[in-house]
């Protein structure tokens, strides 16, 4: 039972409950501690030390970030002997830092620049003794520079704590003590699924996406090719915070004219193959469902999410969805539906995504994902790379005026734009499925049940003609191991799954807080940006996947009906084991339909 | 026989240092390799990377193979300021190796360590089991001579 104590910070009496810190006191009352390895999102670990404030009666300053608050405490969060204290951590951690700020992907974001600059820092206090070590590059999808990395532990947080994942440790000790996969073998030879998480929460440029900026450009400046792009239903609410617009501005056709001034041959969107996998999806679980299938069917859009289900649970590799992710069933249709309507050689198509993703880089390097004879998707952007590709190109993205998509590949429903929040896959399914098993259209589209940042959500929908459905919802691998590990048990003893239908999102939040999203993507932004998908989808005239005219064409004309042989062949893949220790395959374990 | 080893110890997490002395001692290059990490990692169901930071934080343990030998030279301030810079100094020369190196021929590996417990006798170097006080140049020497010679 937490107890009330009075407590007075920098004078001022407050009365709070003794289970808080003194930084999460100091917050709550806009007192503003400086931290650097602190976030509010994470445990403390009180590495960096620069948090400390002065409890009167005590000799030694103490770490805010982990000293609880206790009754009749007369705190000082600002004296000249704290500035001091403060100054000369940073002093130290600089003298032993890659100081190359103008030219590092966080500058303006890095949280020890902004620190250093509040502090009034001098870098050139102390000599720089960095011996400049090399940067880890093996991964395709994140980059570790551990020259410009502070140890504070973030990263080690996310990655263990969060994300369950276990790829990043601290190695060696003291003065020594430095971030490293096991062995130094690098991210490419770790249990790393490249979710990103730890770039999101690094407070400085040591870990970052692997660019593929310097390609697409060059691809847009060749004649030669035709470049197509798509966006993820979850960029066009985070892009408006980069340029001065208030968090969660739903910017999606402003994202188009920008796309269209830096020079993309064809402006299409990912929303529509959203509405694509559910078709897809929705009817696989119709299919399961009408069977009387004991074994769940999970969802398969979120890459972490896959490579983390090959390494750590790959017995249950036959209960997810074989349907691609949207991303990949784009890039599929783009060198073949979209090549041969539009009568152009898809030797020539480079199909770029642009997605809130590091982990989507892997996935469109996966080499089975070539159903169209090409690697389907060539390349990938992180929401940050795009942001950066804005600026690069001198684009006042706040004043661009409103912009229609290209036809063809881009038209979407409500349904397709909340992919982009924990629990839209699932509430969109449930809107398409509801239809495929009774031919009548929900009443009531809004699943208020899987929506919000719980980290476990359950539901029950009533489907006439079946009967109950049993839904649940993880977003962050920490939760989804609480889910499959119910399904594991339920399974082995009672022979069936508690849920019919899940839905899994590697990241919290799900895709507005994917590891490829802006800087200061904590989870009170992610939320918001959550919020923004759903005003969008119930802002427009079409809020149900089988509804999608343009979904509805593309069965139409070229691929038949969902679940088609030929839907079969390009948006259905199979899945793979993989290692514990370094992440690699080591064998198949589902097949591609036949 | 990694999997042996582990086996003679109950599958509980606090029994991690205990397996890695064990597999280190029984290793004949008297470290722990990664695939040794693996069987333990499986063994007692801790994440690879976990006990990498384990093996990387006691200086006891090895990831690197080392030779029959293992020195291990004290860098506390005790023995630092009776000059222990010089009897590195004279080791790294004897044995044609930096710190955390190995000879060529297998026969010594040569690390630093922590306080020996036994700084009445600064500055001092243990050789395997074995604790070697009040060092002088003259008498490194004498005791890496006497352990090549033995060795023959």
């Amino acid at each position: 039972m937490a107890k009330t104590v009075n407590i007075w910070l920098d004078g001022k009496h407050l009365e709070v409950p003794d289970t808080m810190t003194i930084i999460e006191v100091a917050d709550q009352n806009e007192v503003y501690i400086p931290r650097l390895c602190y976030h509010p999102d994470l445990p403390p670990t009180a590495n960096c030390g620069v948090c400390v404030v002065e409890i009167v009666g005590n000799p030694t300053p103490k770490r805010a970030c982990c000293t609880p608050v206790s009754e009749g405490m007369k705190l000082i969060t600002n004296s000249k002997k704290l500035r001091a204290y403060r100054k000369t951590l940073v002093e130290m951690i600089l003298s032993n830092h890659d100081v190359s700020c103008p030219t590092c992907v966080a500058n303006n974001k890095c949280e020890l620049q902004t620190l250093a600059n509040n502090l009034g820092v001098d870098s050139d206090a102390l000599p720089n003794i960095l011996e400049k070590k090399p940067v880890d590059e093996s991964s395709l999808s994140i980059v570790r520079d551990i020259n410009k990395c502070i140890a504070c532990g973030r990263c080690i947080n996310v990655c263990n704590e969060t994300q369950t994942v276990y790829a990043l440790t601290f190695a060696d000790r003291g003065i020594n003590t430095h971030i490293d996969t096991a062995f130094s073998l690098g991210m490419a030879n770790s249990p790393c699924v490249n979710c990103g998480q730890c770039t999101v929460y690094c407070p400085t440029g040591a870990l970052h996406e692997r660019s593929e900026l310097d390609a697409v450009w060059e691809a847009i400046l060749d004649p030669d090719k035709h470049v197509i792009v798509q966006e993820a239903p979850s960029i066009r609410v985070s892009l408006g915070e980069e340029f001065g617009m208030p968090l969660g501005s739903v910017t999606p056709k402003k994202m188009y004219a920008a796309l269209r001034r830096i020079g993309f041959d064809s402006v299409m969107d990912t929303n529509f193959t959203a509405d694509l996998t559910i078709m897809e999806e929705g009817t696989e679980c119709v299919t399961k469902l009408k069977a009387g299938e004991k074994r769940p069917l999970i969802t398969s859009c979120s890459p972490g999410w896959i490579k983390f289900m090959e390494t750590y649970y790959p017995d249950l590799a036959d209960c997810v969805s074989t349907a691609k992710s949207p991303m990949s069933m784009f890039g599929v249709l783009a060198k073949t539906y979209y090549a041969q309507e539009n009568n152009i050689d898809p030797a020539k198509i480079v199909s770029v995504a642009i997605m809130p993703c590091t982990a989507k880089k892997f996935e469109a390097r996966r080499p089975e994902l070539r159903d169209s004879g090409y690697q389907d998707t060539d390349y990938v952007l992180t929401t940050r790379e795009f942001i950066r590709m804005i600026k690069e190109a001198g684009i006042d993205f706040a004043n661009l005026p409103e912009e229609e998509p290209d036809k063809g590949m881009s038209f979407y429903s409500g349904a397709g734009t909340i992919f982009g929040a924990t629990g839209g896959v699932m509430e969109a399914a449930i809107r398409s499925a509801y239809y495929l098993v009774t031919g009548k259209d929900l009443e009531n589209v809004e699943i208020q049940g899987v929506r919000g940042l719980e980290g476990v959500k359950e539901a029950s929908v009533e489907i006439p003609g079946f009967g109950n459905v049993n839904v649940a919802v993880a977003h962050g691998l920490s939760n989804a191991r609480k889910v499959l590990d119910r399904v594991r048990e339920g399974l082995a003893t009672k022979g069936e799954s508690p849920w019919h239908f899940i839905e899994i999102m590697a990241c919290p939040g799900g895709c507005v807080g994917g590891g490829g999203q802006p800087y200061g993507n904590d989870i009170a932004s992610r939320a918001r940006r959550g919020l923004a998908l759903y005003e969008e989808d119930r802002s427009l005239p079409v809020r149900q996947s089988h509804r999608n005219p343009e979904v509805l064409k593309v069965y139409e004309k070229f691929l038949g009906q969902p679940n088609s042989p030929l839907a079969l062949k390009l948006l259905h893949t199979y899945y793979f084991k993989r290692s514990v220790t370094n992440g690699q395959v080591v064998g198949q374990v589902t097949h591609k339909h036949q | 026989m990694y999997k042996e080893i582990c086996e003679k110890y109950t599958p509980e997490k606090d029994n991690l240092l205990y397996i890695l002395h064990d597999i280190q001692d029984h290793h004949p290059q008297h470290y722990i390799p990664e695939e040794a990490v693996q069987v333990v990692a499986e063994y007692l169901n801790i994440p690879t990377n976990h006990i990498y930071g384990v093996l990387t934080f006691y200086t006891m343990y090895s990831t690197k193979p080392r030779g029959k030998n293992i020195i291990r030279l004290c860098e506390s301030p005790p023995c630092y300021i009776k000059g222990s810079t010089n009897i590195l100094r004279k080791l790294k020369m004897l044995l044609g190796v930096n710190t955390g190196e190995t000879t060529k021929d297998g026969m010594f590996t040569l690390e630093l360590c922590a306080c020996l417990g036994v700084c009445g006798n600064a500055p001092v170097m243990m050789i395997n089991e074995d604790v070697y006080g009040d060092l002088t140049e003259e008498k490194v020497e004498e005791i890496i001579d006497k352990i090549r010679r033995g060795n023959q």
